[in-house]
C-alpha cells in the first residue's frame, strides 16, 4: 500500500496548504499558536507519516517504523495540552488532514474505483489511529499536570507556625483527606518535638467543610499530640461548621475548641501561665518623641 | 537476666526504657513497678520512652496497664518523650491510652507529677510572676 505514501509525498505542498486552510476554518487557535510554528509542525508530521507508511505500512501504527511519527504527535499534543488547547482542538488537528488527503487520492486515482476506495479506507483508518495517539498523549499530559499540582498543594499548605515559646499554630487550608492528614500530623508532631511546645493550635478557618472523616482525622492528630505530651486546641470553627458538627453528632467534647485563633492563643497563654497586659505607656513615649524634636 | 531498672527518686519512680521491649521484659517491668509502689509508697511513676522507636499493640497495652495498676495503688503515671512516629503508630492501632498522662520531656513530666504531689497549680503561679 505504497500508493498512499506516494500520493502524500507528491502532493505534500498542496495537502499541507489545504490542511492549514481547513484548520483555520475550524479549530486553528491563532491566539495560542503562530502560523510559522503550525507550518513547521504540519510539514514534519506529513514527512513522518510518509516515512511511516513506507517502512511499516499504513495500518501498523504501533510498529517501529511509526516511532518518529508517534513521538512527534505526542510532543505536539503534550505541548498543546499545556498551552490550553481543548481535547477537541488537538484531535481535530489530525482529523482535519482527511479532507486534503482524500481529495489528493481522488485526483490521483479517479479512473480506478476499487483502488480509490481501498486507498481512502487505508487513509481514514490511519488518520483515526493517529488521532487516538494524540488524544492519549493529551490526556497523559493533563494527568501529569494534575498529579504535580496535587503534590505541590500538599507541600504548600501545611506550615507550622510558632506563635510564642511553647505555643505552635497550624493553619489548615483546604479539605483534609487521608494523605494530607498524614502530612499535617507528621509536620505538627515533628515541630512539637523540635520546639518543645506544650500547646498546639489547629486553625481550621480555611477548611471549607467538616464531615465525619475530617473530624476523625483531626481527632487522630490531636490524640497523637496528646500521647507526646502536647495539648491541642481547635480554633477557627465557623458558625455553619459548628452546626454541621452538632448535626453529624461528632463528639468533640474531649477537645478544647474556640471560635477564633485569637481566643485559642489567649487560652494557650493563660494555660502556660502568661497574660497579655495593655501598657499605659504610649503617652509618655509620644512625649519623648516630641521633646527630642524640639531639641 | 536483662531487666529495666526502676529508680526511686523521693516519692517518684523513674523508668527509662532504652532497649527494645520484648514481652518478657514488659511483664517483668509490670512486676517491678507494682512491687516498688507498694514497698516505697510512691505517689508518681514517670516512664521515659524517648529512646523507644518501635512500638506495637502489646507495648501500648503494657503502658496502659502500668498506668492503671499504679492508679489502683494510688500513684499517678506520666509517659514522657514519645517520638512522633510512635505516637502515630499508637493512634493508627487505635490505642489512645486514655487515663495515661503525657509530657514532652522528663522535666515537664516531673513538674506534672510534683505538682500533683504538692499543691496543684503551684508551678503556674511561679511562671506568671517571672513572665
Amino acid at each position: 500500500m505504497n500508493d498512499l505514501a506516494e500520493i502524500i509525498s507528491q502532493n505534500a505542498e498542496l495537502i499541507q496548504k489545504q490542511w492549514i486552510a481547513g484548520m483555520a476554518k475550524s479549530v486553528q487557535r491563532s491566539d495560542l499558536i503562530s502560523k510559522a510554528e503550525l507550518d513547521e509542525q504540519s510539514r514534519a508530521i506529513l514527512d513522518a507519516i510518509v516515512a511511516g507508511i513506507k517502512t511499516d505500512g499504513p495500518t501498523n501504527v504501533s510498529g517501529r517504523g511509526w516511532d518518529s511519527a508517534r513521538e512527534l504527535l505526542r510532543e505536539i499534543s503534550g505541548s498543546r495540552a499545556r498551552q490550553g488547547f481543548s481535547q477537541i482542538d488537538v484531535a481535530t488537528f489530525i482529523l482535519s488532514l482527511k479532507q486534503p488527503v482524500f481529495s489528493g487520492i481522488r485526483t490521483a486515482m479517479a479512473k480506478n474505483q476499487d483502488r480509490l476506495f481501498e486507498t481512502i479506507w487505508a487513509a481514514t483508518e490511519l488518520l483515526d489511529r493517529l488521532a487516538l495517539v494524540t488524544t492519549e498523549a493529551y490526556t497523559t499530559t493533563r494527568e501529569e499536570l494534575i498529579t504535580r499540582q496535587q503534590q505541590e498543594l500538599l507541600e504548600l499548605s501545611t506550615p507550622v507556625v510558632k506563635l510564642w515559646d511553647g505555643i505552635l499554630a497550624l493553619p489548615i487550608i483546604g479539605t483534609l483527606d487521608s494523605a494530607r492528614t498524614q502530612v499535617v500530623m507528621e509536620n505538627l508532631l515533628q515541630s512539637v518535638v523540635a520546639t518543645n511546645s506544650k500547646y498546639a493550635i489547629i486553625d481550621i478557618t480555611g477548611v471549607p467543610t467538616v464531615d465525619t472523616l475530617v473530624a476523625q482525622h483531626l481527632l487522630k492528630t490531636i490524640t497523637a499530640a496528646r500521647l507526646m505530651g502536647a495539648e491541642c486546641i481547635i480554633s477557627g470553627i465557623r458558625p455553619q461548621i459548628a452546626q454541621t458538627i452538632v448535626h453529624l453528632g461528632i463528639n468533640l467534647e474531649d477537645v478544647v475548641t474556640k471560635a477564633k485563633l485569637s481566643d485559642a492563643f489567649a487560652l494557650a497563654l493563660q494555660r502556660s501561665g502568661r497574660a497579655v497586659v495593655r501598657q499605659t505607656a504610649p503617652v509618655n513615649a509620644l512625649n519623648n518623641v516630641f521633646v527630642k524634636r524640639e531639641d | 537476666m536483662e531487666r529495666i531498672p526502676v529508680l526511686r527518686m523521693g516519692p517518684l519512680l523513674l523508668i527509662t526504657i532504652q532497649v527494645d521491649m520484648h514481652d518478657k521484659l514488659a511483664l517483668q517491668l509490670q512486676d517491678d513497678v507494682t512491687r516498688h509502689i507498694s514497698d516505697f509508697g510512691s505517689t508518681g511513676v514517670l516512664i521515659d520512652i524517648s529512646s523507644l522507636e518501635i512500638v506495637d499493640s502489646f507495648i501500648g497495652r503494657m503502658l496502659a496497664n502500668i498506668a492503671a495498676m499504679s492508679r489502683v495503688l494510688g500513684a499517678d503515671t506520666v509517659v514522657v518523650g514519645m517520638q512522633p512516629a510512635v505516637a502515630i503508630t499508637l493512634v493508627e492501632l487505635g490505642m489512645s491510652l486514655p487515663g495515661v498522662r503525657t509530657a514532652l520531656s522528663v522535666e515537664a513530666g516531673m513538674e506534672l507529677l510534683m505538682g500533683a504531689v504538692a499543691e496543684p497549680r503551684h508551678g503556674a503561679d511561679n511562671e506568671r510572676s517571672q513572665a
